[in-house]
């Protein structure tokens, strides 16, 4: 390991850090612009100078590899003037504009001008004004403040993987935009708002919204994947203003997807906030004693094997426990939470988990993926593969239909039956799983949401152990969920013990869903219980209002099996409640009262029943088992389900930006069918 | 004055043939074989020993360039990149080379290729040189149709093969790492270094850029011995140079000589002298526009070789003298070239980006008197905080010569705006 005199402190530090990199650990301020840790390099901005004997230049720290024997000054007078020489170059195109900038309190420029500028301005000539660039409906430019750092640029193109960013222009008139005026067709764009240091690229649906100063940060976890993003919630009064990532180095390092950032003006569209009783046909507002006092009637007049209970994809995992305990005391387990009809086994936990972790990706060296998009099912997760293809040495294959991954693959086929070619060996790819130290398979919803699902999860399982997918440190074998709601479902069992038919029931209890096929509910006393009013309330004949995942503390296990807890950032809005209350209050409307009464009593519970929920944010190891149905596959092409990306789920289908994303997709594939 | 004998560019103004059959009489591909099978460690040690140092503009010793080339390959090819992007305002030496003797360029391109174990060259030339193009493409496919390169160059069973780039007109191509951008397809932006060329350069590959007058040379030297090369000029600073003399002379030319000749010899035995006489002259720009002025009182003694024209704050560069005398206008003629690199600098770097429009700003109205006395301190501030800051070395070339005009011509600068402010008075 390297040993350096930094500011007269000798210290050590691993090989490979730059020089910036072993300042830090030493603990000397570098300013910077254009590094970023999970970026290339680019050495551009010059903020980053330090001294270093016997180097007759000052040099920038952020590109400069460490060395044995390397003496480095941060705060001699030479380089105190070259910083404020960069400073001062820096800010005088800028314009001084931070009272109506959006990035004002959060802005590195800002900061870093306090801190290593002078304190005037010597530049009397005029400044530079450019044209602002239209990205789509996410990002807000202000091309007269980039500071072309290239930041953006290099985000697109190395980790979004969409090359559309780039420099025109030399010297002054060098402007960073798209070469043709298009939105940017990544699902992290957003990500490029964090990216910016200073007010050139923004939120366009935040914009001049509020200032960072006053908003309440609530750290929290996404639900509009499965992946389970950190993320803070930013709220002012009641409201959500915006959501931004949190750093987990083994989830989503620092990404978001656009849906994870832009959804959050959904939540206060199309809210439920009161409950409603159906009359004559008719949804009429109510209140919480009639509608628990009706649906409690139901059910104690239902035959408790007519009664059945779907959640939804956003459905926590305190509401479906209690939801489950609930219909057991009255003899009913008509449960699901595979709303899509998915061909899970609830038995094995590693048979629908992500057993390799998200983290794992970064150390395999061959992927097969069998009907799934990534890029759209879990876009960070995408950019996780695309980040360990680029350091070389991965090879993937894809069963499905051919998509733009953003990473190249080669594309096997979409017939099932090259899943029996894997088994016996004789697919061109199999011999690259076989070679492969650390192979993977990812089975995505368009493998499992089908009649033979069960049959493709045998044929997964049976691939897994003949490649050497399953072995002693690596278990390569790995389901790609895209509601956060489903391993925690799995997990707590909700699943029915015995199949049931939909349209025998007679009272179907909706916790959250909304993407059931309602033909089959017509014939029964519906209720709803969920936060939107979107496709299930619009079914129901009873709507009780619950929360939002930003308005409760709840479990969600992510696709790894990762238990973490959202937390309350606001309210539940109006009259709803959190929504293992409502259940708690109908189970004492029908004398049957759960046996807890606040969440910790809950939570002790659920943690005590199913035990991977005793640890939060650790992911217990899974046994290997046998699971799947051994049997002939159809014949139906394995497709990659294509989910609209912008309209998934009740908050998305709620919010504007999130339809003006969607618009903006189908214009460009007009224009571009023409 | 050098001998007509111990000239290497025989035929630099054109009176001969400039292709195959006239390159060989004048002793171009004469014993290459010999010099191939004599290996690729001798060739490098005889241009180390010759102090051969390179002709571009830094200065840099060439044989220990060749040397930094990895001895054996790892599996990645190696390049040989030849800088024919010349661009220097001021500055025609390569241009001369590749249409009157391109031979002597691509007999370089081989023995510098053999030399680092490179079996292909890229001779990246300035794409306004359409005309040089021509020769030189039809030089190469002479030199192929002989077999003096190709799969098996001059008889050596070494596979040598030579492509050439026309380059789209930025000046900024011209630095090393910019060109290899360019010529991977990329925008023409300076690497950061290190790594260096020679361990990740073109396509991530092992690769020396070299200026085109360096590998020209080096056949001469490898078949005369650097015992003879090394006999001219100043230690340290060897050999035989083609210097370009333009500007306020009788006689504009490009002319082969000794290193360190005295400026005024130079000047006067092969450009005419300076228009009205030597004590007409106000000041010489003495290699390409990147290098700080001289005014007269310096160039009575300067001597054209890195150390000495180092020593008087200024340097060789590409050894391109312009002369001016003195009827020129020197605020202006500076404010010309900081507009110059204004309009080259790539644009990737702060301090050059923002850093040259300002000084062009200022220069314009310090043209006009139009500004304080005190801003000439600003001037000067402002190239200091570009020099030394930047990724490559554009930015001192737009700083050096705004500095070179405040060192020696402060007084010209008060005396304009004192004129300014009495004139608006």
């Amino acid at each position: 390991m390297p040993k350096l005199i930094i500011d007269n402190n000798e210290i050590e530090v691993e090989e490979g850090l730059t020089v910036l990199q072993a300042c830090e650990i030493a603990g000397a301020e570098i300013p910077r612009f254009c590094f970023h840790e999970r970026l290339s390099i680019a050495g551009n901005c010059r903020m980053c100078l330090v001294e270093m004997e016997r180097a007759p230049k000052p040099i920038a720290s952020c590109a400069m590899p460490v060395a044995d024997g390397m003496v480095i000054k941060t705060n001699s007078e030479k380089i105190i003037k070259a910083r404020e020489g960069v400073m001062e170059f820096l800010l005088i195109n800028h314009p001084l504009d931070c009272p109506i900038c959006d990035q004002g309190g959060e802005c590195d420029l800002q900061d870093q001008a306090m801190g290593y500028g002078s304190d005037r301005s010597r530049y009397i000539e005029g400044k530079r004004a450019v044209k602002d660039k239209d990205l789509g409906p996410l990002v807000a430019t202000v091309m007269t403040r980039c500071i072309h750092c290239t930041r953006c640029i290099r985000f697109a193109t190395e980790i979004a993987g969409v090359p559309e960013l780039g420099a025109t222009g030399r010297g002054e008139h060098m402007e960073v935009g798209t070469y043709v005026e298009e939105a940017l067709t990544s699902e992290l764009s957003g990500n490029l708002i964090d990216l910016c240091p200073v007010g050139a690229l923004t939120s366009k649906p935040y914009s001049f919204n509020a200032r960072p100063w006053e908003l309440t940060k609530t750290e929290s976890i996404d639900v509009m994947d499965a992946l389970g993003s950190n993320i803070r919630v930013d709220t002012r009064g009641n409201e959500v203003l915006r959501v931004v990532p949190r750093n987990h180095d083994d989830i989503n390092q620092e990404w978001i997807s656009d849906k994870t950032r832009f959804a959050c003006d959904g939540l206060r569209r199309q809210r439920l906030d009161q409950p409603f009783v159906r009359r004559r046909g008719k949804l009429e507002p109510s209140n919480w004693e009639d509608a628990i006092k009706l649906c409690a009637n139901k059910i104690k007049n239902t035959d408790p094997l007519k009664i059945a209970s779907i959640a939804g994809d956003q459905v926590d995992c305190e509401t479906m426990f209690s939801t489950k305990l609930l219909l057991k005391k009255i003899g009913c387990t008509n449960v699901d939470c595979l709303q899509d009809g998915a061909k899970l086994d609830q038995k094995v936990r590693s048979s629908y988990i992500f057993n390799t972790k998200i983290a794992g990706i970064d150390e395999a060296d061959a992927i097969l993926i069998v009907g799934s998009n990534p890029r759209l099912e879990s876009p960070v997760l995408n950019a996780r593969i695309r980040s360990r293809f680029l350091k070389g040495g991965l090879q993937i294959g894809l069963i499905g239909g051919a998509i733009d991954l953003t990473y190249p693959y080669q594309h096997l086929g979409d017939e099932p039956q090259l899943l029996e070619q894997f088994i016996a060996g004789k697919n061109k790819f199999s011999k690259v799983l076989k070679k492969a130290k650390n192979p993977m398979i990812i089975l995505g919803s368009g493998a499992i949401n089908r009649e033979d699902g069960a049959q493709i999860l045998h044929n997964a399982r049976k691939i897994a152990e003949t490649t050497g997918m399953i072995a002693d440190n690596w278990n390569g074998f790995n389901v790609l969920q895209s509601a956060a709601s489903r391993v925690g479902g799995l997990d707590i069992g909700f699943v029915p013990e015995k199949l049931f038919n939909l349209e025998d029931m007679e009272l179907i209890y909706l916790i959250g869903a909304d993407e059931i096929d309602f033909n089959k509910t017509k014939n029964a006393f519906v209720v709803y219980q969920g936060h939107h009013g979107d496709n299930g309330a619009h079914h129901a004949d009873v709507i009780l209002p619950g929360a939002a995942y930003t308005e409760k503390s709840a479990t969600f296990v992510n696709l790894e099996g990762r238990p973490q807890r959202t937390q309350k950032a606001v309210f539940p809005l109006g009259q709803a409640k959190e929504d293992w209350r409502i259940i708690r209050a109908l189970s004492g409307a029908i004398d049957k009262p759960l046996p807890f009464d606040d969440l910790s009593d809950l939570r002790k519970l659920l943690s005590d029943t199913v035990p991977s929920f005793g640890s939060m944010n650790e992911i217990i190891t899974n046994a290997w088992g046998d699971f799947g149905l051994e049997g002939p596959m159809t014949n139906r092409r394995i497709s990659n389900i294509s989910v609209n990306f912008f309209m998934s789920d009740p908050i998305c289908r709620a919010s504007i930006t999130m339809a003006e994303c969607a618009k903006a997709q189908s214009d460009r594939l007009a224009r571009e069918a023409v | 004055m050098l001998n007509d004998q111990d000239r290497i560019f025989t035929n630099i103004y054109g009176f001969n043939d400039a292709l195959l059959h006239g390159a060989k009489k004048r002793g171009d591909w004469e014993g290459t074989k010999r010099i191939l099978t004599k290996g690729r460690d001798w060739i490098v040690d005889t241009i180390k020993g010759s102090g051969l140092r390179g002709r571009g503009g830094a200065g840099f010793s060439t044989g220990m360039k060749w040397s930094f080339m990895p001895k054996v390959s790892d599996g990645r090819p190696h390049y040989l990149v030849v800088n024919a992007d010349e661009g220097e305002p001021g500055t025609c030496k390569d241009r001369e080379i590749m249409r009157h003797e391109p031979h002597k360029l691509i007999e370089g391109c081989l023995l510098a290729a053999f030399a680092m174990g490179a079996h292909v060259a890229y001779i990246y030339v300035r794409g306004e040189f359409f005309r040089e193009i021509e020769v030189l493409q039809n030089a190469i496919d002479e030199a192929y149709a002989e077999g003096l390169i190709g799969k098996n160059s001059c008889g050596s069973d070494y596979q040598f093969d030579c492509y050439i780039h026309k380059g789209m007109g930025a000046y900024i191509c011209g630095e090393e790492t910019a060109l290899i951008e360019s010529l991977e397809g990329k925008k023409g932006q300076p690497r950061l270094k290190p790594p260096f060329p020679a361990n990740a350069g073109l396509y991530g590959c092992p690769t020396t850029v070299n200026n085109v007058e360096s590998i020209a040379v080096a056949p001469t030297i490898l078949k005369r011995g650097s015992e003879w090369f090394s006999s001219f000029g100043r230690a340290n600073n060897t050999g035989t140079k083609l210097f370009n003399v333009s500007g306020h002379v009788n006689q504009p030319c490009t002319v082969e000589e000794e290193m360190s000749i005295p400026l005024k010899d130079l000047i006067e035995k092969h450009a005419g002298g300076v228009k009205g006489g030597w004590d007409n002259l106000l000041a010489v720009i003495p290699g390409g526009a990147s290098v700080p002025c001289l005014p007269k009182s310096l160039c009575d003694t300067v001597l054209m070789d890195f150390d000495s024209l180092k020593e008087n704050q200024s340097g060789l560069g590409t050894a391109a003298v312009m002369v001016m005398d003195k009827s020129t206008d020197i605020v202006a003629a500076i404010a010309r070239l900081s507009a110059f690199y204004k309009h080259e600098s790539c644009g990737q770097c702060t301090p050059c980006r923002e850093g040259t429009g300002w000084l062009s700003r200022m220069m314009i109205r310090m043209v006009a008197g139009n500004a304080s006395v005190k801003e000439i301190d600003l001037l000067d501030q402002v190239t200091r905080q570009i020099e030394g800051h930047t990724i490559c070395a554009l930015g001192d070339a737009a700083a050096w010569p705004v500095q070179g005009l405040i060192r020696h011509f402060r007084s010209e600068l008060e005396e304009r705006i004192a004129q300014a402010k009495s004139k608006a008075a």
